[in-house]
């Protein structure tokens, strides 16, 4: 057992609210006794509590043991809101089954890192949830303890019952919630051995899943209010454009028009996070009673664009200041990739450099050059951009899918001219996020408009709108070397990597640590095209590349990829090239997952006719490394199969982690191999999913396996670090099946075609 | 505008609206039936897929002046307590991840597994390859509507 102290977050423990509430509701539950193939999911009444108590922030504990917990992180599909409550409802001692989840406003009063993003939800709030349930837990044993007139040590608490053994006295949870609510909060709280866990690494349902399936009002754009109006947006065609004027005489005059207005979003002089950024700051509103007709007058509108002049954004990023370009003039792929080869063979900006690199390269044997390249990506999350807004002279009310409430409310607040206690923000479930609701300009733009209406409003992008308004994921290129010398053995290692706006280094990563003579070099290109983060930013391109190009380095030491690769890993583990704490991994982790992947696998005895990829890769704190078996059928390269081994530290729901692996795999095969976002004078050659593709059912995977390294270390990141290895093992695997290596994503796209 | 009678999930609904709106929005906004999703908007997706009848169509390139008398069934008409083994069978295997497809995707399995009780795994995929999910739960997918075809049999 741990003691902590209930410092952290305190003010989330300290109730401020009474609450009460009753009636009956319909909850759901599933018999499985009998394990049929199919269980039934049958609906059983949850008997309402006719009063609740606050027991903190989190929670509240209805007369009849009921308990419902506050999920404080936005869910975009990665299951916190059933993950983060089995964390608290473990430490509480509750039964699963009498447990309800609420989706928490934004309240950073009580809550901390409301933010979905950096795979850090879980890892942020581990401590937090458990303190929140343990806490809890205390109080009611202390209010057992009074009634009961016995030592609170003695008392015990196993699935929402508390229980003194010598007196014989037991109770419900409901029983003492009352009397427990007005206990005050320890100071400090035991939190349970891991061995004690009931909830926490077992498998439970999505809390959502019923709801799903039926279809139920879940997300922010089924959001539905009395005389709620409807909005759209009109944007400039291509990035380097602005708006210079509009004509919406004939759409204003179309039915269910209510108006057309232009809307500024923020001021030259506006502080902005990175997260306030967006490409078109003035854009036009059609506002109109439904969505059809809405986008039916947009086309309508008679807009005139203007080129823009060159500009420079000042933006901070957790307290650090920084300056972004945006150049004049209508960009084209074309030109990006020609500048990234240019400038990928000049000196770039040194981030690491250990040994003497340029010599052991000038005394090479052989030399091994490779350079590796990625389109631009559109999110494409399947919910478009969309909020709900209801502003008036004194409140603003907001709801809808926003991965950074937390850092969304003072952009809406200073744009509003209302103070922040006016605001309130409330997330709905997203229909994905994988980076693009971060960056939250959608919901100022609605404010915006249902201030201007004096109207509550749904702003919904088309999904044309949604594709070409930037904030993607930036295009790469990255050229790595290795020098080998006259006995074949790795002596160097040069990256140099580059992007458009951004370079996708990781200088300190592995291989980093694990040969002697090492260089890593950067290098930008500036951009009016907007970019942001995408699932695992930077190592979604890096990771494939690194672990491609390694993988033919050890073809040409003749050496065995796991192997190799554990050969660097040893060498960064027992003698590490340069401070050790430089190199951000643990390098026995890193094995760790290798030799499971390895050994799950059978590697090296798989069939003819199999043709295999390895992969590894650290980010977001957790290791993963990934096998992909490949198989040609009818002459086209399938996969087979795809195996991961994964240390993410303690797994709080394995099926749902599972789940989340396989997505990762299906979405970074279907990345790497089928997805590009190409731009033609500034504006993108693809706005749907006719030319922008993305994978489907036939090219996923036939079978994926996931493997868990078990060590009891504090959970880690899980939502990205499954996404970016899956493209080396894929290029690796390819190579293998077809004798090609590819180079360039989207690798459907190589030259001579792949298939056909 | 002009005036239509629509049968939707078993019911008669009269309503007066524009005769190209598409059925995707006249569930959503006229009916406020939600669970039918919009993604794209030219039937490229599958994330508005209703039955029309016994079949999986597209209700965003659906004109409500094209339905006629035909049936309507959403996802919110597929079962009354959202227990058809297609549903059922989806919850089983915890199929979804962000959620916001599945209802499409329930949609055009339940057609299939109607006309085709024990879909082969390449029927499977041919039924379902205008369905995307964004975030990959394919493996699940296809490992649900199995599911759902055992337990019909």
């Amino acid at each position: 057992m741990t003691l902590v102290k209930t410092q952290i977050g305190r003010r989330a423990f300290i109730k401020n609210t009474s609450l009460a509430g009753g009636g009956l509701v319909l909850g759901f539950s599933f018999l499985n006794a009998c394990k049929p193939k199919v269980a039934e999911a049958v609906a059983v009444e949850i008997e309402m509590p006719k009063e609740w108590f606050e027991i903190n922030g989190y929670l509240k504990i209805g007369d009849n043991g009921i308990v419902t917990i506050m999920s404080p992180n936005p869910e975009i599909g990665q299951n916190v809101r059933t993950s983060m409550p089995m964390i608290l409802a473990d430490e509480l001692e509750i039964d699963w089954k009498d447990v309800l989840v609420e989706q928490a406003p934004l309240n950073t009063n009580l809550y901390s890192w409301q933010v979905a993003g950096g795979s850090r939800s879980i890892m942020n709030s581990w401590q937090n949830l458990r303190m929140a349930g343990a806490t809890a837990r205390q109080m009611l044993k202390e209010a057992a303890a009074n009634a009961w007139q016995v030592p609170v040590g003695e008392i015990k608490a196993v699935a929402g019952v508390l229980s003194h053994e010598a007196s014989g006295n037991s109770a419900g949870y409901g029983e003492m919630a009352s009397a427990a609510s007005q206990i005050e909060v320890p100071e400090e709280v035991e939190l349970k051995d891991r061995s004690e866990f009931s909830i926490i690494g077992t498998s439970r349902k999505n809390v959502d899943g019923k709801k799903i399936v039926t279809g139920q009002p879940l997300f922010g754009i089924d959001v539905q209010r009395e005389g709620m109006l409807i909005a759209s947006l009109a944007h400039p065609p291509a990035f380097g454009m602005k708006l210079k004027s509009f004509d919406a005489e004939e759409a204003k005059q179309m039915p269910g028009i209510r108006d057309v207005f232009s809307v500024k979003l923020f001021d030259d002089d506006f502080k902005k996070m990175a997260f306030h950024h967006t490409a078109f700051n003035e854009l036009v509103a059609v506002v109109g009673e439904t969505t059809w007709q809405v986008m039916q007058a947009k086309k309508a509108v008679k807009v005139e664009w203007e080129a823009s002049p060159d500009t420079v954004v000042g933006m901070s990023l957790f307290g650090n200041e920084m300056k972004v370009n945006h150049p004049s003039g209508m960009e084209n792929s074309d030109t990006h990739n020609a500048k990234l080869k240019e400038l990928s063979a000049r000196k770039g900006k040194v981030a690491r450099r250990d040994g003497n690199p340029e010599a052991a390269f000038a005394n090479a044997a052989k030399v091994i050059e490779r350079s590796y390249s990625c389109p631009f990506l559109a999110h494409n999350t399947m919910e478009p951009m969309n909020f709900f807004a209801n502003v008036t002279e004194d409140h603003a009310e907001l709801l809808g899918p926003t991965q950074t409430p937390e850092w969304m409310e003072p952009a809406v607040s200073e744009r509003l001219g209302l103070p922040l206690e006016k605001v309130d923000i409330q997330m709905t479930r997203q229909g994905g996020g994988f980076g693009r609701r971060l960056y939250g300009h959608f919901m100022v733009e609605a404010a915006v408009i249902s201030q201007q209406m004096k109207a509550p409003v749904k702003l919904v992008y088309s999904r044309e709108d949604d594709m070409s308004q930037g904030m993607y994921r930036p295009a790469y290129y990255a050229t790595y070397r290795a020098a080998l010398d006259e006995d074949n053995n790795l002596v160097a290692f040069h990256v140099k990597a580059g992007g458009v706006p951004e370079s996708p280094l990781f200088a300190n990563r592995f291989p980093a640590g694990a040969i002697d003579h090492y260089l890593a070099e950067g290098y930008t290109i500036d951009s009016n095209i907007t970019t942001g983060a995408f699932r695992a930013p930077r190592s979604n391109f890096i990771a494939g590349a690194e672990q491609s190009f390694l993988d033919e380095v050890a073809e040409e030491m003749g050496k065995d990829p796991i192997d190799f690769r554990l050969e660097l890993l040893k060498r960064a583990e027992e003698n590490p090239v340069g401070d050790p704490e430089t190199n951000d991994y643990e390098a026995a982790r890193y094995a760790g997952v290798l030799e499971l992947v390895r050994e799950k696998t059978n590697w090296g005895q798989n069939d003819a006719g199999v043709h295999r990829g390895v992969s590894a890769y650290f980010c977001h704190n957790s290791y993963v490394a990934q096998v992909l078996d490949m198989v040609m059928e009818n002459g086209k390269p399938t996969v087979q199969k795809v195996t991961s081994a994964i240390d993410c530290g303690i797994v709080v729901n394995p099926d749902a982690a599972t789940n989340m692996a396989e997505g990762g795999i299906v979405d970074g095969i279907g990345h790497a191999m089928y997805s590009a976002l190409t731009f033609k004078d500034g504006a993108p050659e693809q706005h749907n999913f006719d030319r922008y593709r993305l994978i489907r059912h036939k090219e996923a995977p036939k079978e994926i396996e996931t493997h868990f390294v078990d060590n009891g270390i504090d959970p880690t990141g899980m939502g990205e670090p499954p996404f970016p290895p899956i493209m080396g093992a894929l290029a690796n695997a390819l190579y293998r099946a077809t004798g090609r290596r590819h180079y360039h994503q989207p690798f459907i796209s190589d030259k001579p075609p792949l298939v056909g | 505008m002009a005036t239509f009678n629509l049968n939707i999930n078993g019911e008669s609904h009269q309503l007066d609206v524009d005769p190209t709106t598409p059925m995707l929005w006249v569930l959503r906004d006229h009916m406020k039936l939600v669970g039918t999703k919009y993604g794209c908007g030219i039937a490229q997706c599958g994330a508005c897929t209703v039955h029309v009848g016994d079949n999986a169509v597209r209700s965003c390139q659906l004109p409500v002046s094209a339905v006629g008398e035909q049936e309507i069934t959403t996802i919110e008409g597929l079962s009354e307590h959202g227990d058809h083994p297609v549903q059922k069978a989806w919850l089983e295997t915890d199929v979804y991840q962000c959620g916001y497809c599945q209802a499409g995707q329930i949609m055009t399995a339940s057609a299939l597994l109607k006309q085709n009780p024990s879909p082969t795994d390449a029927e499977i995929e041919n039924a379902m390859q205008g369905n995307i999910c964004r975030c990959g739960t394919y493996t699940r997918i296809k490992k649900a509507v199995k599911l759902a075809a055992n337990g019909e049999s």
